[in-house]
C-alpha cells in the first residue's frame, strides 16, 4: 500500500512570537515593535500575527515568573483543570493554547515562529521537534540558503518516545529561532537586525508557498464511459510543474493521437502533475493560480503592550 | 630627596563576591577561596573572602528588593533595623557592622569587590579618590603586571554620579570588574583574568607591607562625565538600541559625529556635542533599569608620590 500525499494548503494563520522568555531581548523588541507597527509582517496571501508570549517575566526582564513556558505545553498542562494556584505560565500556556491552538486539533495556526536568544555561541540556529515537520525542514533549508555566508543550523530536539512541549509545538507547524551570543536582558543591534531578517524570510518563504500552491481547482485525465484513462499527461506538459499554462497550450495526449488543449481563461500554473498516487483520486494535476490580495490582520489575538518597567 | 607618603601597613583585607548574584566570576571564586584559601594568603595579612549576598546568589538573580552595591549611604545605614526594610538594606547594616563602620578606624584596610558586566570593557578597576596616593600606586602595579593585557581605570569620583558601594565602607576599596560576561554565565577566561588581577593585588600589599619602596608613577584614568540613557517612546520602553559601530567598543574614542543609537526605523542618532568622549559599560544588561545605554568618560593623568609603608 503506497502513501498518499495529501495536497499541500496555502498557510494562512501565521504568528511571530517574541518573549517567551523574557530577558531573551530579540524577541522582547521585535514583539513590541510588531504590536505598534505590524505592516512589515504582512504579504499578499496571510499577515503574520505578532504575540508577546510572557508579559509578566518580560515586564521583568526574567526568562520566567514560576517556571519555563517554553515547556509548558505538554498535554497534561494543557488539559488539567486550573486552579488559583496554577504557576502563572502554566496559566499563561493555557491561554496561548486558546489563542494559536488548541495543540494538535484542526483549528491550530497554521505556523508559529518563535524567537529566542542563547549565551552560548551558537550563531543562527533552527530549532525544531523533529525532522516529520515537512514544511519546517523546507523552510530551514530555504533559511540556510538565504544566507549561505553566515551558517544556519537545524537542531532537532525531541527525544524518542517524549513529547513536545514548547510554545511553537502548539501549531500544526512550528520552528523555534535561536540567536546567540547574547547575554540575557542585553540587546545587540547585529543579532537584532539578523533576527528580523530571518523573520522576514520565513514569511516570503511562506508566501512563496502559498502563491504556488494556491489551488484553484484539479483536472482529471480524460476518461472512457467505464472510468479508464483515455489519454495521458501531454508531452508538453509532463514534468512542467508550476510553469505557466496558457489557454489553447495541451494538456492531454489522447490515446488515438488526438490533442486536449486547456480551456481556462487565464494563466494557470499546474502541480502535481501526474502524481501516481492521484490516479486513483481522479487528479491528473492541480489547477493554481498567482493572486495577490491583502488579507488584514485578525483583530483580538495580540495582548496591549505591557506597561513600562 | 624624594617626598614619600608613609602608610601604616595593610592588616585586614577582604574580598567581597555575589554582591550582585549573577555575576559568577567573583561568586566561584569566592566560594573556592572558602574552601580552600592557600592561594589568597600573605604573610602578615589577614584575608577574607565574604559572599554578600547570599540570597541573591542562591537565586542567582542581581537582587532581591534593591541593588546592595548602592545602598551603603549613611541613610540607609543608619536605619533602624526592621523586618520591614529592604533585604539588601539590612544586608548592608549586617555587612558594615562585621567589615565597618564607615568612617572608623575598625574599618577593613582594604576590600576588593568582584564584579562582571556584559559590556566589553575587560579588565578594569574602579577608583573612588584620585587623590589616593595608595591605590593609585597599587592600580599602577597591577595595570603593569598585567600588561600586554589591558588594563582599564575607571574613576567614579563625581559630585552627583558616585554611589554608595559595599566596598566604600573599607579606608581604600577597590571595584574589579571583568567582562564581557553575559549575567548567569562562568566563562574560564574571565574567572583567570580576575583571578590574576587578585593576585597582583595582594603581591603588591605584601611588598609594601615588606618595606618596599614605591616609587612616583602616574596613570591614565577614565573619569566619569556622564550617562546616557536609551531614547525611549512615551511607554518608557526603549525606543532605539546601541548602534553596532558602538557595540563592543568601550574605552575607544567617541566623536560627536559618531552614530550611538539606531532605532528600528534604521535611524542613527549621533552622540552630539562637542568632544570626544571614551564610553564605558556600553550596553550593560543590568543598567537598562537604572537608564544608562552607556557612560561617557574623559583621560585624566593621575598621579601618585612615592610610598613606602610606615614600619619601615
Amino acid at each position: 500500500m503506497c502513501s498518499r500525499p495529501e495536497p499541500p494548503e496555502p498557510l494562512r494563520r501565521v504568528a511571530v512570537v517574541g518573549g517567551t522568555h523574557g530577558n531573551e531581548m530579540s524577541g522582547v523588541c521585535l514583539a513590541r515593535y510588531w504590536l505598534r507597527a505590524p505592516g512589515e509582517l504582512q504579504r499578499p496571501s496571510f499577515s503574520a500575527v505578532p504575540v508577546l508570549a510572557n508579559p509578566a517575566a518580560t515586564a521583568a526582564c526574567r526568562r520566567y515568573v514560576d517556571c519555563d513556558l517554553n515547556r509548558a505545553f505538554t498535554s497534561a498542562f494543557l488539559t488539567a483543570r486550573a486552579h488559583p494556584d496554577d504557576p502563572y505560565e502554566v496559566t499563561r500556556a493555557r491561554e496561548l493554547n486558546q489563542l494559536l491552538g488548541p495543540k494538535a486539533s484542526g483549528q491550530a495556526f497554521d505556523f508559529v515562529l518563535d524567537l529566542h536568544n542563547t549565551t552560548a555561541s551558537m550563531g543562527t540556529c533552527l530549532v525544531a521537534e523533529s525532522s516529520h515537520d515537512v514544511f519546517a525542514m523546507h523552510l530551514c533549508h530555504h533559511l540556510q540558503l538565504q544566507s549561505p555566508e553566515l551558517p544556519c543550523r537545524v537542531f532537532l530536539y525531541q527525544l524518542p518516545g517524549e513529547e513536545s512541549y514548547s510554545v511553537h509545538s502548539v501549531a500544526k507547524s512550528g520552528l523555534g529561532l535561536e540567536l546567540g551570543p547574547q547575554p540575557q536582558g542585553v540587546l545587540r543591534a547585529d543579532l537584532l537586525a539578523r533576527m528580523r531578517a530571518l523573520v522576514a524570510a520565513a514569511l516570503d518563504f511562506i508566501q512563496l508557498f502559498n502563491q504556488a500552491y494556491r489551488k484553484v481547482s484539479s483536472v482529471d485525465f480524460p476518461r472512457t464511459e467505464t472510468g479508464d484513462l483515455a489519454g495521458t499527461v501531454h508531452p508538453q506538459l509532463q514534468d512542467r510543474d508550476f510553469e505557466p499554462l496558457r489557454p489553447g497550450a495541451p494538456i492531454f495526449q489522447m490515446f488515438g493521437g488526438k490533442d486536449v488543449l486547456y480551456e481556462g481563461e487565464s494563466t494557470v500554473y499546474p502541480v502535481f502533475i501526474n502524481e501516481a498516487a492521484y490516479y486513483e483520486k481522479g487528479i491528473a494535476f492541480f489547477q493554481t493560480e498567482k493572486l495577490t490580495f491583502s488579507v488584514p490582520a485578525l483583530p483580538g489575538l495580540a495582548p496591549a503592550p505591557s506597561p513600562a518597567p | 630627596m624624594t617626598y614619600h607618603v608613609v602608610e601604616d601597613p595593610i592588616k585586614k583585607v577582604a574580598i567581597f563576591g555575589g554582591t550582585h548574584g549573577n555575576e559568577l566570576t567573583g561568586v566561584f571564586l569566592v566560594k573556592h577561596w572558602l574552601e580552600n584559601g592557600a592561594e589568597i594568603q600573605r604573610t602578615g595579612l589577614e584575608v577574607k573572602p565574604f559572599i554578600t549576598n547570599p540570597r541573591a546568589v542562591k537565586k542567582c538573580t542581581r537582587y532581591i528588593d534593591c541593588d546592595l552595591n548602592r545602598v551603603f549611604d549613611p541613610g540607609n545605614l543608619g536605619k533602624r533595623m526592621s523586618e520591614d526594610l529592604p533585604y539588601e538594606v539590612r544586608r548592608a547594616q549586617e555587612i558594615n557592622h562585621l567589615f565597618g563602620p564607615k568612617d572608623s578606624e575598625d574599618s577593613y584596610d582594604i576590600i576588593f569587590d568582584l564584579h562582571n558586566t556584559t559590556s566589553n570593557m575587560g579588565c578594569t578597576l574602579i577608583l573612588e579618590d584620585s587623590r589616593n596616593d595608595f591605590l593609585i600606586q597599587m592600580f599602577h602595579y597591577i595595570k603593569t603586571s598585567l600588561a600586554p593585557l589591558p588594563c582599564y581605570i575607571y574613576l567614579i569620583e563625581h559630585p552627583s554620579l558616585k554611589y554608595a558601594t559595599t566596598r566604600s565602607i573599607a579606608k581604600y576599596p577597590v571595584g574589579i570588574e571583568v567582562g564581557p560576561q553575559p549575567q548567569g554565565v562562568l566563562r574560564a577566561d574571565i574567572l583567570d583574568q580576575m583571578r590574576k588581577m587578585i593576585k597582583y593585588a595582594l603581591d603588591f600589599i605584601h611588598n609594601f607591607n615588606e618595606g618596599k619602596e614605591f616609587p612616583p608613577c602616574a596613570i591614565e584614568v577614565y573619569k566619569i562625565m556622564e550617562k546616557v540613557d536609551y531614547p525611549r517612546n512615551e511607554n518608557g520602553e526603549i525606543a532605539a538600541i546601541i548602534h553596532p559601530n558602538l557595540q563592543d567598543q568601550d574605552w575607544k574614542p567617541l566623536r560627536p559625529e559618531d552614530p550611538v543609537f539606531l532605532t528600528l526605523d534604521g535611524e542613527t542618532i549621533p552622540l552630539g556635542g562637542d568632544c570626544t568622549v571614551y564610553p564605558t559599560f556600553v550596553n550593560e544588561a543590568a543598567y537598562y533599569e537604572k537608564k544608562e545605554a552607556f557612560a561617557k568618560t574623559t583621560i585624566l593623568t593621575l598621579k601618585a608620590k612615592s610610598i613606602r609603608s610606615s614600619l619601615h
